[in-house]
C-alpha cells in the first residue's frame, strides 16, 4: 500500500500539490510515482520566475529505469526549486512528500485547485492501473 | 503465468519487487536498486540466476560438434573445468545466442544459455547435435546463484565444506568444479570477482538464506544490468539478436579464425561480412545530466548509429551506454535525447572493473 497523505491534492500524473498559503503551492511526485520510476538520478527543475500553464511539462524525472515529465498541476509563477536535488536526487525516492519536493507555484487561477484529485481520488487512479 | 525459481519465496521475504522478465517472475530490486549496485562493487551481493538454462551435452564427439557449432574453438580448452565465453552463430552469422561453456571431461560439456532464448537454443542444439550423436540434456534440476563482489569469495568460503574449499583453492577465472552438490564457477555478469553456484533445487533456498546470514545482500535484475553494462558486457536480445553479426557487437574477439580449415556454423558469413566492413559496438560517456537510453538516435560524422543500452552507472556518477556505430566514427558523437543533439565521448565498450573505472 502506498502512502497518500489526505491533507494533498493530486493530478492524475501523479504529483502532488499542498497549500502553504497566500496562493503559493508545493508540489512534488507521489510515493507511488517514485516506486513506479525506482531509483532517481537527476531532476531538471524548471528556473524560479517561470510561468507555466497547467498541464505543461516543466520538470524531468530521470531514473535508473526512464525519464518522465514532471507537469504542472497548475498555472502560475515558479517561485522556488527544490535545489537540493541537484546534489541528492533520491531524497524524492525517500522522502516524496517531504524533502522530496520539486517545485513552488504562485498559482494566477485559484479555481483549477477544485479540479484536482483529494487522497481518495488519486487512491482510486493508482488503484485502476 | 510466469514461471518462478525455486527462490521466489526467498525474494518475497527479501522485499522484492517482482517483474515480469521473458516469462519468469524475477526481482528487479529489493528496495534501492543503487544501493545494491553499489554493495556489489565495494563488498558482496547475490543474485538468483537460476532462471537461466543449463544444458549438459555428452557423448564421444562433443568437443567436435562444439567446433562446429560455436565461433569460439573449444579446442582452446585444455584443462578439466576451464571455460569459454562464444557466440552460437546461425548460417548467416547473426548471433543465435551467446552463452558459457564448461569443458569437463572429454566426453562431457556443460553450456549455460539464456533463459530468454531457451527454447529456440535448444531446438537449434538438438538439430545440430543429431549428426554428431551427442546427447543434449536440459538440467532444470538446478538452481544457480551467483556471488559477486570482492568480498564474494570469503564469504561464500564460510559456507563450503573443507573439501569444497579445497577444490575452489587457487581456481583461476573462467573455471567450474563440481565440489560435493555444488558446482561452482569463477564466471560472472558484474566485472567483480565471484561465482556462479550451480545447485539443487531443494538446496538452493536454504543456500541462499547460509549467504543472506554470511552477509551477501540481495541484489535484482536492475543491478544487474547496471552492473554489466559498467563492465562492457553485452545483454543478448538488446547489445546483439539473430540479426547482429558478432563483428558489430564488439564480439570479434569470440571468433577464432584460426585454424582456418576449421568450419562452424555461420563462417563463410562472417567472412563476407570481415571483408565488406560492419558496424561496430563502441563506448559512450556523457558527463553531463541526463541520461543515455536505449534505442536513441546517435549522430555521427560517417551516419547514423543507435544506442543498444545504456544508464546511468552509479559508480562513475554519470549516464554511459554501449552503441552500434559506422565503423568510420571517432572520438565524439551526439546523442539525440528527446529532441535535443548532446555530444558524447566514444569510447571502448569498458568502464568499470574490479571496482575501478578504466575510461
Amino acid at each position: 500500500m502506498s502512502n497518500i497523505p489526505n491533507d494533498l491534492k493530486y493530478a492524475t500524473s501523479h504529483e502532488w500539490v499542498r497549500d502553504e498559503g497566500n496562493g503559493v503551492y508545493t508540489v512534488g511526485i507521489t510515493e507511488h510515482a517514485q516506486d513506479l520510476l525506482g531509483d532517481m538520478v537527476f531532476v531538471e527543475l524548471p528556473d524560479v520566475g517561470d510561468v507555466v500553464a497547467q498541464g505543461d511539462d516543466v520538470a524531468v524525472a530521470e531514473s535508473v529505469k526512464a525519464a518522465s515529465d514532471i507537469y504542472a498541476p497548475v498555472s502560475g509563477e515558479i517561485v522556488a526549486v527544490n535545489d537540493a536535488l541537484n546534489d541528492s536526487p533520491e531524497l524524492v525516492n525517500s522522502a516524496p512528500y517531504g524533502d522530496g519536493w520539486m517545485f513552488q507555484v504562485k498559482v494566477s487561477d485559484e479555481s483549477e485547485l477544485a479540479g484536482l484529485l483529494d487522497a481518495d481520488g488519486y487512491q482510486s487512479v493508482v488503484d485502476s492501473e | 503465468m510466469a514461471q518462478k525459481t525455486v527462490l521466489f519465496a526467498k525474494h518475497v521475504e527479501c522485499g522484492a519487487k517482482m517483474v515480469d522478465f521473458h516469462g519468469w517472475d524475477m526481482p528487479l530490486n529489493y528496495g534501492s536498486q543503487i544501493e545494491e549496485h553499489h554493495n556489489v562493487r565495494q563488498d558482496a551481493g547475490m543474485f538468483d540466476v537460476s532462471h537461466m538454462t543449463i544444458v549438459d551435452l555428452q557423448g564421444p564427439n562433443t568437443r567436435n560438434f562444439l567446433r562446429y557449432l560455436l565461433a569460439n574453438d573449444v579446442n582452446k580448452l585444455t584443462v578439466p573445468g576451464k571455460a569459454l565465453y562464444s557466440g552460437m552463430l546461425n548460417e548467416a552469422g547473426g548471433v543465435i545466442d551467446d552463452l558459457i561453456v564448461y569443458f569437463l571431461t572429454e566426453d562431457f560439456f556443460r553450456l549455460v544459455v539464456n533463459s530468454a532464448t531457451r527454447e529456440n537454443d535448444l531446438a537449434w542444439i538438438n538439430k545440430q547435435a543429431a549428426a554428431f550423436n551427442v546427447t543434449v540434456t536440459e538440467r532444470p534440476e538446478f538452481a544457480m546463484i551467483a556471488v559477486q563482489g570482492p568480498q564474494a569469495k570469503a564469504k561464500v568460503a564460510t559456507l563450503l565444506t573443507e573439501e569444497q574449499k579445497a577444490a575452489v583453492a587457487g581456481m583461476k577465472p573462467f573455471f567450474g568444479v563440481q565440489a560435493g552438490s555444488l558446482f561452482i564457477a569463477t564466471t560472472g555478469y558484474t566485472g567483480e570477482d565471484g561465482y556462479e553456484i550451480s545447485l539443487p533445487n531443494e538446496e538452493a533456498a536454504d543456500f541462499w538464506q547460509k549467504l543472506l546470514d554470511a552477509g551477501v545482500k540481495p541484489a535484482g535484475l536492475g543491478a544487474r544490468d547496471t552492473l554489466r553494462l559498467e563492465a562492457g558486457m553485452n545483454l543478448y536480445g538488446q547489445d546483439m539478436d539473430e540479426t547482429v553479426s558478432p563483428l558489430a557487437a564488439n564480439m570479434g574477439w569470440t571468433i577464432a579464425w584460426e585454424p582456418s580449415d576449421r568450419n562452424f556454423i555461420g563462417r563463410a558469413a562472417l567472412e563476407q561480412q570481415k571483408a565488406a566492413g560492419t558496424m561496430k559496438l563502441v563506448g559512450l560517456v556523457m558527463e553531463q545530466k541526463g541520461v543515455l537510453r536505449h534505442g536513441q538516435k546517435v549522430v555521427t560524422e560517417g551516419g547514423e548509429g543507435e544506442i543498444t543500452s545504456g544508464t546511468f552507472s552509479p559508480t562513475l556518477g554519470f549516464s554511459i551506454a554501449m552503441a552500434r556505430v559506422p565503423a568510420s566514427t571517432g572520438d565524439t558523437a551526439e546523442v539525440d535525447i528527446r529532441g535535443k543533439l548532446v555530444q558524447v565521448k566514444v569510447v571502448k565498450p569498458n568502464f568499470v572493473r574490479m571496482g575501478k573505472k578504466v575510461i
